[in-house]
């Protein structure tokens, strides 16, 4: 069967080639005589000069000296060879790869793990949707200015659509295009700019870059298909609450859910949350029961009745760190990175390139990044002196890393030993100090200022011209900049004063749809105000307690958790004050670059996944009055053993978790039917525990 | 130098030289590649400079001009394409306006202009064809192609690996459901059906209009489904009928309680038809949506194309895969369209149950007999002067109808040109329905399997000899034929016109697509349209002959040598035609409207509002114009400026009245009043 195929192919591929000689003799032949053609001109002038024997040295020594003008001609010969050679290479071995069966035995990978379930007999049971998160989810243009005339119905941002590079082609008014309106936090006006639908809103982010596409194809393997997976896509820039108000999202997300229960037999849905997913789906289970004015009406039984399990795949839901240095100074890890790598790529103003402070400016515009602040202030992130994962320690990582290919047995020991070598606690709590030293020292050395200065409004001198590129940076003065470094550290309380402080407009703006405290009493009428649904510190879970909360997420990578700051060099007038200090690095591998690393997936710390499922809702608490069952799923990070995997069979990075062949064997049973305790409960590899021991929130 | 380039082969080198002498003679020792030893130095330089001009044109070997060939190729073409993406977005319209004048704004913005925004939400409904498939699950060959497009886009796959793509295209022959292993699924949203294949626009101009008005994805509504498959089945397999009655009924609910305004096109049309009737039905077999609900979610069905009543063209598509275009390019290349690619399209459509949908409806009653039919009258030479002035309709078609021997169009098949226009006295006809089959003992096509295997010499010649088929006998005839495949869709669908509509047995789904055969629902606010392009020949009726294959073979075809005996005849290419949008005759998309639902009928008890709206076609002006926008063919009538005007005034709230109520410039009215159907 498979050698006849593969002599069918043989046979093909003998007569394209045949064919192609055929057609490029032609071509050589054509072009030949036109050489030849060309030729005799050339050959004419110096075979006439030839006969008088004498000349014929100088005729050299000429053409020597006239060699220049002939070498330009040679020059574009030789560019025309080398690219044509390249792209018949080129295209040779693509056609290779195309007439190589798909099975040759040694490409073929390990069998994906839904062809395996089928095999043991699981089937598609109860229908699944899918909500993306933030960044993931593709952008479709509906109406915009002339400069995207062309881009109607594509896509602005992710995706196979041709919009996405449009970023390269006219950047200016691409990234018009995805701003919103800072006043409103809606559509800037003559500009609509609309989440894609279906599946292949999130399947692949960019070409060869899955998102959810892997676990949608594992799916599809036990029998789902379109009519029993619902991709939840919405606008992440928009407030959750906006979603609703701007594109009814929640509402047909409510509606959908309500068909495939109607239309799969009356069997309740699984949802797959990812990342700010998780925090969008808490605000909708909030909104959902409800009554209709500001919620969607369902009733008090609503959850209940069709909501199975709520699988958080990489939950956002404590916030990140990594949102206060985006806002702050549009940096992350990787952002500090390239910076001390190529200092002058990123803020050359060299024909107006100043891509951070563009980056600033559009991604301000966007609540949701407010959505993904710290949450719990100093009781959950820790104070000057205190943070719940003060006992983790960085090397033991690397080490376990190491160890983790040759032999598993040995982990713990090497890190019980390693943790006892750790001399003094790296003080998380401390999210943003200025300089090292402030992020080491005993808080009784710390200088003492007062932080009132940041309460009151700021010196808004409006003086200022208002340049192209504008943040709320410009309205400040330098003395402003200079207070807020003197203050040395700052917790995440203080970080959400000073945010404040420095961008009133935008906290203004979007603190209307997003709280980050600690609710003292969830009784409260108060709370039934929708910017505290997303909180799941002020927010109760609904009254289900057949539904199943799991929060999976990945281990073992560094994660952000606090940043080293400094003031940018003074010379420029515009642009962003502060920036991560890049020079600063730690003893331990804890501090590089200007980041102090813990446990988590490389985006999201293992604390803010884990706690709510490890101990805020673990058992009948006062966020789960109905007590309903919580799982915590890990899965240790694994990074890819050869280039063929690809992004790897066994990472946890935060997006890469999706590929990951533990979770999604997990998913696929409880899609299809099975419980958490039949999964096997919680599987911890972190300190989570004892983290979470340390958090005193009152439950 | 024809000796040089013989000997190619042994030059390795690997930089090219041009051929000029001057420029290279005096850099040659340099090139010269060890296994050619450097020229001895000679006492003749004459001689030498000769050799060495030879040696740097025997570099040029057949690799390296190849190679500069391509090279040169792709270095143009690069350029070309880099100036074509610098170029401002502005210059093709610019450079189209310095041509055709000023290009009238789009309906879409010309409205929005006017003050008109988005009100009622919008449900498309595609037809037959031109919505997307992809593959869910499918065999070993198709690996790769998991949740790509098999149907739709590209259709890469049809040259690449065309049995593999027939295999999964095709359904299951007893069921007409998934075969087993193979899910092939209807791409969702609105992406299933803007583009056909690339560059080929459905609904995508539609779609850009009504957004300018302010529609966009949560108020508009892509009702796909899988057209495959019978109406009734794409609610068993993939409850499309119930996720269409939800989506309604979330966008009626999100959007301010504003009713939907739904556009079916083609056989989208049948596919509505079917659903409402479903959705008031009771549960187990409806959608228990209980009786006003079309009353409380619709507030207009404005039909694009609609084919109410059937199409000729389906019969010839059942009966010999076949309809104008490929017998007309059977005729142009005789040996091209080989029958082995007509049976393997025919073994592939015959397992879809859709197509049986649009069979002709209404028997002789609407179609005509042997003698007679509603078009009779119809005189073709008057489409070339349509075109140029639809004026003139009126009087050429009085004129013409007094001197022609009509056209018996009623005869929807016959053999023979003669026997087409034979008075039917004369016909003498044998009885094919009893007919003894006969065996084919030469058939060597098992494996492409398609029912006429399973005929005899015998069967083939009984249905030829009963000669002539009006649209009841064709029924019969298909049975004949096909009796495996017609049991399938008979439990699917119906053809007759209902004697009593209050009968029991009509509450069976299989009637509910045909609408000779329900009662609209009890609705009186909504309005019904039926839009469709007029001022194409279209075809209606066919001459056939037996074909001449040996063995293994689709036993009849369309006689496409049978042509009129004058320019204005209206046979061409063994195909009778009449005037319709290219597709669908006028009488099938326009009956109904016109007379079957006009005023408190027996069909549409609640009197619901109809109308009638055509659109003279006029062909593109230039290239530069696309497929037009006045086109009024099938699937083009989608880019038609005044369609879209028509439907985004409606989306936006106006009445019929308000745009003016019928519009008629074919004789769809006096053609409705010939037929005498109890109302």
């Amino acid at each position: 069967m498979n050698s006849s195929k593969l002599k069918g192919n043989l046979c093909i591929a003998m007569l394209s080639f045949a064919s192609l000689l055929r057609f490029l003799r032609i071509c050589i032949f054509e072009h030949l005589k036109c050489c030849s053609l060309l030729g005799c001109k050339s050959y004419g002038t110096p075979e006439k000069k030839q006969s008088p024997d004498e000349k014929v040295f100088q005729e050299i020594k000429k053409s020597r000296n006239k060699r220049q003008k002939p070498m330009g001609w040679k020059c574009v010969d030789n560019c025309c060879w080398i690219v044509g050679y390249l792209c018949t290479t080129s295209w040779l071995l693509l056609f290779l790869l195309y007439i190589v069966p798909v099975s040759l035995p040694g490409l073929k990978g390990p069998e994906i793990p839904g062809a395996r379930l089928k095999r043991e007999g699981l089937v598609a049971n109860h229908p699944v949707v899918l909500v993306p998160g933030i960044i993931t989810g593709g952008l479709e243009l509906w109406e915009g200015k002339p400069c995207a005339e062309p881009l109607f119905r594509k896509r602005l941002w992710g995706g196979w659509g041709s919009g996405f590079t449009d970023i390269f082609r006219r950047p200016v008014c691409w990234m018009d295009h995805l701003s919103l309106h800072y006043e409103t936090g809606l559509d800037p006006p003559g500009i609509r700019v609309r989440p894609a639908p279906g599946l292949v809103a999130a399947d692949y982010f960019a070409p060869g870059y899955f998102v959810w596409a892997i676990l949608i194809e594992n799916l599809a393997q036990i029998g789902y298909e379109d009519r029993n997976m619902y991709m939840a896509a919405y606008d992440w820039r928009l407030s959750f609450q906006n979603t609703e108000v701007r594109d009814r999202s929640l509402s047909r997300l409510k509606g959908q859910i309500e068909i495939m229960y109607a239309t799969n037999g009356d069997k309740k849905v699984v949802v797959f949350p990812h990342s700010m997913g998780a925090v969008y789906f808490l605000h909708f289970l909030k909104w959902v029961e409800l009554p209709a004015p500001v919620g969607g009406g369902g009733g008090s039984g609503w959850c209940a009745k069709y909501i199975k399990a709520i699988v958080n795949i990489g939950p956002t839901f404590l916030g990140v760190p990594k949102a206060f240095a985006t806002i702050l100074s549009a940096e992350g890890k990787d952002i500090s990175l390239i910076r001390a790598m190529a200092a002058g790529l990123l803020e050359s103003e060299f024909l107006g390139l100043q891509t951070i402070e563009h980056v600033m400016r559009v991604s301000r515009t966007w609540d949701s990044i407010v959505s993904l602040l710290p949450k719990g202030g100093e009781t959950v992130w820790g104070n000057l002196d205190w943070s719940p994962e003060e006992g983790y320690n960085c090397e033991s990582e690397e080490k376990r890393q190491l160890q983790a290919l040759s032999k598993e047995n040995n982990t713990r020991s090497s890190t019980d030993k390693s943790l006892f070598q750790v001399k003094h606690h790296k003080k998380y709590g401390r999210i943003i100090s200025f300089g090292k030293e402030a992020s080491e020292v005993v808080s009784s050395q710390l200088p003492t200022f007062s932080k009132d200065f940041m309460h009151s409004s700021t010196s808004a001198n409006s003086s200022t011209s208002r340049g192209e590129f504008w943040t709320e940076y410009d309205d400040m003065s330098r003395e402003n900049f200079q207070k807020i470094a003197e203050n040395k550290v700052y917790t995440t309380t203080d970080l959400l004063d000073l945010l404040r402080y420095v961008a009133p407009k935008m906290m203004q703006r979007a603190e209307a749809h997003y709280s980050h405290g600690i609710a003292e009493n969830l009784e409260d009428p108060k709370y039934n105000h929708h910017k505290y649904w997303s909180n799941p510190l002020e927010t109760m879970l609904p009254d289900a307690p057949d539904m199943e909360t799991y929060c999976m997420y990945g281990v073992g990578i560094p994660t952000e958790r606090s940043y080293v700051y400094k003031m940018s060099p003074s010379d420029r007038r515009k642009g962003i004050p502060f920036r991560i200090d890049n020079s600063a690095d730690g003893s331990d591998s804890c501090l590089r670059g200007g980041v102090y690393f813990v446990d988590g997936d490389e985006s999201v710390p293992v604390l803010s996944s884990g706690f709510m499922c490890a101990k805020g809702w673990r058992g009948k608490t006062r966020f789960n009055p109905s007590g309903s069952a919580t799982y915590v799923r890990e899965y240790r990070h694994k990074p890819p053993s050869s280039m063929l995997e690809g992004r790897g069979l066994e990472s946890a990075g935060h997006v890469d978790i999706m590929g990951n062949v533990a979770l999604i064997e997990d998913v696929l049973r409880i899609a299809a039917g099975a419980t958490g305790s039949e999964l096997g409960g919680d599987r911890i590899h972190s300190d989570l525990l004892k983290m979470c021991n340390r958090v005193n929130v009152p439950l | 130098m024809p000796g040089a380039r013989r000997r190619k082969g042994g030059s390795d080198t690997k930089k090219p030289q041009s051929g000029e002498a001057s420029s290279s003679s005096s850099a040659s020792p340099s090139f010269n590649k060890p296994d050619k030893p450097p020229a001895p130095p000679l006492p003749d330089k004459n001689y030498n400079i000769q050799k060495r001009n030879e040696n740097v044109v025997k570099k040029w070997s057949c690799i390296d001009s190849c190679c500069w060939f391509v090279g040169f190729i792709c270095c143009f073409w690069w350029f070309l394409l880099f100036l074509y993406n610098a170029m401002p977005a502005s210059i093709p319209q610019y450079v189209t306006e310095a041509i055709t004048g000023p290009l009238a704004d789009p309906p879409g913005l010309k409205l929005h202009k006017q003050g008109f925004v988005a009100k009622h939400p919008v449900v498309f409904v595609p037809g037959i064809v031109t919505g997307g498939l992809e593959l869910w699950e499918g065999h070993q060959c198709a690996d790769d192609l998991f949740r790509m497009r098999l149907w739709g886009g590209t259709f890469g796959d049809v040259y690449k690996r065309p049995l593999c793509w027939l295999e999964h295209m095709s359904l299951d022959n007893e069921t007409g459901l998934d075969p087993p292993g193979i899910r092939i699924r209807p791409v969702s949203g609105l992406v299933a059906a803007d583009y056909f294949a690339a560059g080929y626009f459905v609904w995508a101009v539609l779609i850009a209009n009504l957004a300018r008005i302010g529609y966009e994805e949560k108020n508009m509504y892509m009702a796909a489904y899988d057209w495959r498959l019978s109406f009734q089945n794409s609610e068993v397999r993939d409850q499309t009928l119930s996720r269409i009655k939800s989506n309604i009924e979330l966008m009626v609910a999100t959007n301010g309680g504003n009713k939907v305004v739904v556009i079916p096109h083609s056989m989208g049309v049948l596919y509505f038809l079917h659903f409402m009737k479903w959705v008031e039905a009771p549960a187990p077999v409806g959608g228990g949506g209980g009786s006003n609900w079309c009353a409380n979610h619709i507030k207009a069905i404005m039909n694009i194309g609609g084919p109410f009543l059937g199409v000729p063209k389906a019969v010839t598509g059942l009966f010999s895969s076949e309809a104008r275009d490929i017998a007309f390019a059977r005729a142009l290349a005789p040996g091209r369209v080989d029958f082995q690619t007509l049976q393997h399209i025919m073994r592939m459509t015959r397992t879809w149950d859709s197509t049986m949908s649009m069979l002709p409806k209404g028997g002789d009653t609407i179609w005509g007999d042997l003698d007679w039919s509603p078009e009779e009258d119809y005189k073709c030479s008057v489409q070339k002067l349509m075109n140029n002035d639809s004026e003139i309709v009126g009087q050429t078609g009085e004129e013409s109808s007094e001197n022609a021997n009509c056209v018996k169009y009623g005869r929807m098949i016959s053999f023979g040109k003669d026997l087409a226009q034979e008075s039917s006295s004369k016909i003498q006809r044998m009885e094919f329905r009893d007919a003894h089959k006969g065996n084919n003992l030469a058939n060597t096509c098992r494996d492409v399997w398609t029912e006429y295997c399973d005929m005899g010499i015998g069967g083939v010649k009984a249905v030829a000899d009963y000669k002539v088929y009006t649209a009841d006998s064709i029924l019969d005839m298909l049975h004949y034929v096909a009796p495996k495949m017609m049991k399938r869709g008979g439990s699917h669908f119906s053809y007759g016109i209902a004697d009593n509509l209050d009968d029991k047995k009509y509450e069976h789904y299989k009637y509910w697509s045909n609408p000779l055969e329900t009662k609209l629902p009890n609705a009186p606010e909504v309005e019904i349209f039926s839009m469709y392009g007029v001022g194409i020949p279209t075809e209606r009726a066919y001459v056939y002959k037996l074909s001449s294959a040996a063995e293994c073979y689709i036993p009849f075809q369309i006689d496409s040598s049978a042509e009129g005996e004058n320019e204005e005849s209206c046979l061409h290419g063994g195909v009778y035609s009449v005037d319709g949008d290219e597709t669908i005759p006028v009488l099938s998309a326009g009956y109904m409207c016109a007379k079957g639902w006009r005023g408190k009928t027996r069909f549409n008890p609640s009197g619901i509002r109809t109308y009638i709206r055509e659109y003279v076609h006029a062909p593109p002006a230039n290239l530069l114009e696309g497929r037009g926008t006045q086109s009024g063919a099938h699937v083009d009538i989608m880019g038609n400026f005044a369609l879209i005007e028509d439907i985004i005034r409606v989306a936006a709230g106006a009445m019929g009245e308000d745009i003016g109520g019928d519009k008629v410039h074919s004789d769809i009215f006096k053609w409705s009043e010939k037929i005498n159907l109890d109302l």
